[in-house]
């Protein structure tokens, strides 16, 4: 099951058009699975972990009831998207096709 | 009740009635005031108090001293492993990764957070859902007030605090200010000053970058152009030092001091060469010097500044500001402490010719001089109480100039990016900016920078950022406006039509001056002459005269005869009258003789009137007027009277005819002063259509 998963996965993801990378962080921040180089990797990891639990606390702290379901960051050159969980974290990084 | 005390008295013992009476006042007791006792007491005038039932305050400010602080930043490089496993050893955290990619947890979220991942991908790649729809429109930029404002403040961290003589921008992007610290008050500077002078770094006003640390304080800084590590001062002892910034703080290089300056370097420039090694500076001691920076042991070449152009040092003018522009490298210009401008070539092939011409205006040391960067023909200098604009093809005056100030004017530079903007700072610690397509008699933006006076100016090359140093050691950098740093629409057109127009202006001016010259000098040359004609004839106007008294009295005896003919003739004496007639007849006949020569004179006397100053005709005619007015004079001594009276008419007729002439020469002058003010109206005219359009734009 796995590995139909992670199959699944790969197509889905990595094979849309225009994705640059994706990444898995863990909770604490780690990468665990990703497609771009090492200091790229842990860069997006650490900055986007941090970001994506302020934006949580900011969302819960406005509706205790509420959840964040999904972070967006366009920007210039691409769009970052973040699925965010307790536990992981999948970061996308896209090249919106214009 | 007992009987406690008797009291007996006889009753013809008892008193009387008591019978009242009137009596006169009476002053029973004066006591005057005792004048001695004044001297105790003070005369105050009644005032009014009020008093309020609450608390005295006062105010009382209080500063803390400054903490001193520094930004760092720390990398993170890479965290959040857990303690047993080694980040560096790639083993390890292959593992480790493997063993989370293993857990259940890890791949159920993963599915989910894969459909959600999924639908916001496919979504991206369909439409584009930040989609501008509306475009905006340009912002219209608002017209704002021009405003200048104080960004930071750099201090002489020492105690004792020297005047900030010269600025120097880093020639890279400008984010680092060089600044030349001296005390140019004549034997006042105390035994402990320092000589450092500094180099600034804008983002950390607290401290200077780096010292500079040459041996006599420096009076002036300049940044290489080309290269951004070298620079060069001028010093107080007169020499010329070299840095590199990548060797420290201490001078690579010192000018040697058998062939270097005598007084203060005051200003300092780098030159345009193929080497990039040239400057040139300026000192009071009268000389320019060339200098090659890989040999400072002797300059390349040397200009005296002598007027007179024979080189010779004791009459040379102090030079204390320098022009260079990179466009034009064979000319510069010198400000001299005199108030005289001196333009030079440096190609020329004798030094005599090196000192092309002067330009005279100013009242005192000239301490800024610049060329407009957008039109190298005019250039500004301040001194004295003005700053002035001159052409270089007009010589004897500035071509526009600003009233003058309250307080002396220091430096001076033009903005860069603004043909029209020029700013300037002045004693009293204001700065000023003038805008000349916005208002020509006042500055458009006047900041009090600092309490004590502004020494040195000088803006960056994006025009908008600029530095100031004060006397106190203070360098004030300031932020302008955009309005005052960015190109205007048609403003180079304007200022060239601006300064053509002034200059025009001063030409003709000029013209009219030398051409009032030449007339004086024309008739001054022909009086001469005429003295020298005159020695013959001496007495031309007063003959005319007489010859015209003459006339009249000729004219008055034919009136009077015929009265006391016609009298006589009434009188039936016909012996006496045919008597008389006979001798009238031959006096008439005499009369008519005379009258046909008065008639002749009269045209003579005409002529004369008309050709006053010529030569051979006047001198015959002077010649018969003198024996005719001879004989007339003898006959006609007698008759006065009336006819002093019309003698005093003809004296007036004969002056109003010179007078005339007179008129006309003045009315020549007239003309020309009406031309003059015309044009100046004109000029006044297009200034205020000038000043009308700028505020309207």
């Amino acid at each position: 099951m796995t590995i139909l998963y992670f199959s699944l996965y790969h197509f889905i993801i990595e094979g849309h058009k225009g994705v640059i990378g994706t990444i898995i962080v863990n909770s604490e921040g780690l990468p665990i699975r990703t497609t771009l180089d090492n200091s790229t990797t842990s860069l997006y990891a650490r900055l986007l972990r941090s970001f994506t639990t302020l934006a949580r606390s900011a969302v819960r702290d406005v509706d205790p009831q509420n959840d964040l379901t999904f972070v967006r960051i366009r920007s210039k050159k691409q769009e970052i998207l973040v699925a965010p969980e307790n536990n992981f974290l999948l970061i996308v990084i896209q090249n919106p096709s214009e | 009740m007992e009987i406690t005390y008797v009291y007996s008295k006889f009753r013809r013992e008892f008193g009387r009635q008591g019978l009242f009476s009137d009596r006169a006042e009476a002053v029973m007791v004066d006591i005057q005031p005792n004048p001695r006792l004044m001297s105790n007491f003070v005369v105050k005038t009644p005032r009014d108090q009020a008093s309020q039932a609450c608390m005295d305050m006062s105010e009382h400010p209080v500063n803390t001293e400054r903490f001193e602080s520094s930004n760092c930043g720390i990398n993170h490089m890479e965290g959040a492993w857990p303690k047993d496993i080694n980040p560096r050893d790639l083993e390890q955290t292959v593992r480790f990764k493997k063993k989370i990619e293993k857990e259940e947890n890890y791949v159920n979220s993963l599915v989910h957070l894969g459909y959600v991942m999924d639908h916001c991908i496919r979504q991206n790649n369909t439409i584009d859902i930040y989609q501008e729809h509306f475009k905006e429109d340009e912002i219209e930029k608002v017209p704002e007030f021009p405003t200048a404002k104080t960004m930071s403040v750099f201090r002489d961290p020492n105690q004792v605090k020297r005047t900030i003589t010269g600025l120097s921008w880093h020639p890279d992007g400008g984010r680092k200010l060089a600044a030349a610290y001296c005390s140019l008050d004549f034997q006042k500077s105390p035994p402990d000053m320092s000589f450092d002078s500094y180099i600034w770094d804008l983002e950390k006003p607290n401290y200077p970058e780096m010292a500079l640390k040459p041996e006599s304080p420096l009076v002036c800084l300049d940044y290489n152009p080309k290269d951004p590590h070298t620079l060069l001062g001028g010093s107080y002892g007169g020499q010329i030092v070299l840095w590199d910034t990548r060797r420290g703080s201490q001078p690579v290089e010192y000018s040697s001091l058998e062939h270097t300056h005598r007084d203060p370097v005051y200003k300092i420039i780098w030159l345009q060469s193929k080497t990039g090694t040239d400057a040139f500076s300026a000192s009071t001691d009268g000389q320019i010097l060339w200098w090659d920076v890989r040999k400072l042991s002797e300059p390349t070449e040397r200009l005296v500044l002598d007027p007179s152009r024979e080189g010779n040092l004791d009459q040379a003018l102090g030079a204390i500001s320098l022009e260079f522009e990179p466009t034009m490298p064979t000319k510069f210009m010198v400000g001299t402490e005199q108030g005289m401008v001196v333009s030079c070539n440096r190609k020329a092939k004798t030094p005599a010719e090196k000192i092309v011409c002067t330009y005279e205006g100013h009242h005192g040391p000239i301490y800024a001089i610049q060329r407009n960067p957008f039109f190298p023909k005019n250039f500004l200098t301040v001194g004295d109480w003005t700053a002035r604009i001159w052409s270089e093809d007009i010589k004897e005056s500035s071509i526009m100039w600003t009233k003058y100030q309250m307080s002396y004017l220091m430096d001076a530079c033009w903005s860069p990016v603004r043909p029209s903007v020029f700013l300037t700072v002045k004693m009293e610690g204001v700065l000023d900016i003038w805008d000349l397509l916005f208002k020509q008699s006042e500055p458009t933006l006047s900041v009090k920078v600092s309490d004590k006076a502004l020494y040195s100016l000088r803006i960056q090359d994006n025009g908008q950022v600029l530095a100031c140093g004060s006397h106190s050691g203070e360098a004030t950098l300031l932020h302008i406006s955009s309005g005052l740093s960015t190109l205007q629409k048609n403003e180079k057109s304007l200022m060239a039509a601006m300064f053509e127009r002034e200059t025009k202006r001063e030409k003709i001016l000029e013209a009219r001056q030398r051409e009032i010259r030449l007339k004086e000098r024309s008739r001054s040359e022909q009086s001469r002459e005429d003295e020298a004609w005159r020695e013959d004839g001496d007495e031309d106007p007063e003959q005319i005269l007489a010859k015209v008294e003459s006339d009249f009295y000729s004219m008055v005896e034919v009136e009077m005869r015929k009265r006391e003919r016609e009298r006589r003739a009434a009188a039936p004496q016909e012996e006496e009258a045919r008597d008389e007639n006979e001798v009238k007849n031959e006096e008439e006949d005499e009369v008519k003789k005379e009258d046909e020569e008065v008639e002749k004179e009269e045209d003579e006397v005409k002529k004369e009137d008309e050709v006053k100053n010529e030569d051979e005709v006047k001198n015959e005619d002077e010649v018969k007027n003198e024996d005719e007015v001879k004989k007339e004079g003898e006959v006609k001594i007698e008759e006065e009277g009336e006819v002093k009276k019309e003698e005093g008419e003809v004296k007036n007729e004969e002056e109003g005819e010179v007078k005339k002439e007179e008129d006309e020469v003045k009315k020549e002058e007239d003309e020309v002063k009406n031309e003059e003010d015309e044009v100046k109206n004109e000029g006044e005219n297009d200034e205020k259509n000038e000043e009308e359009d700028g505020e309207t734009e």
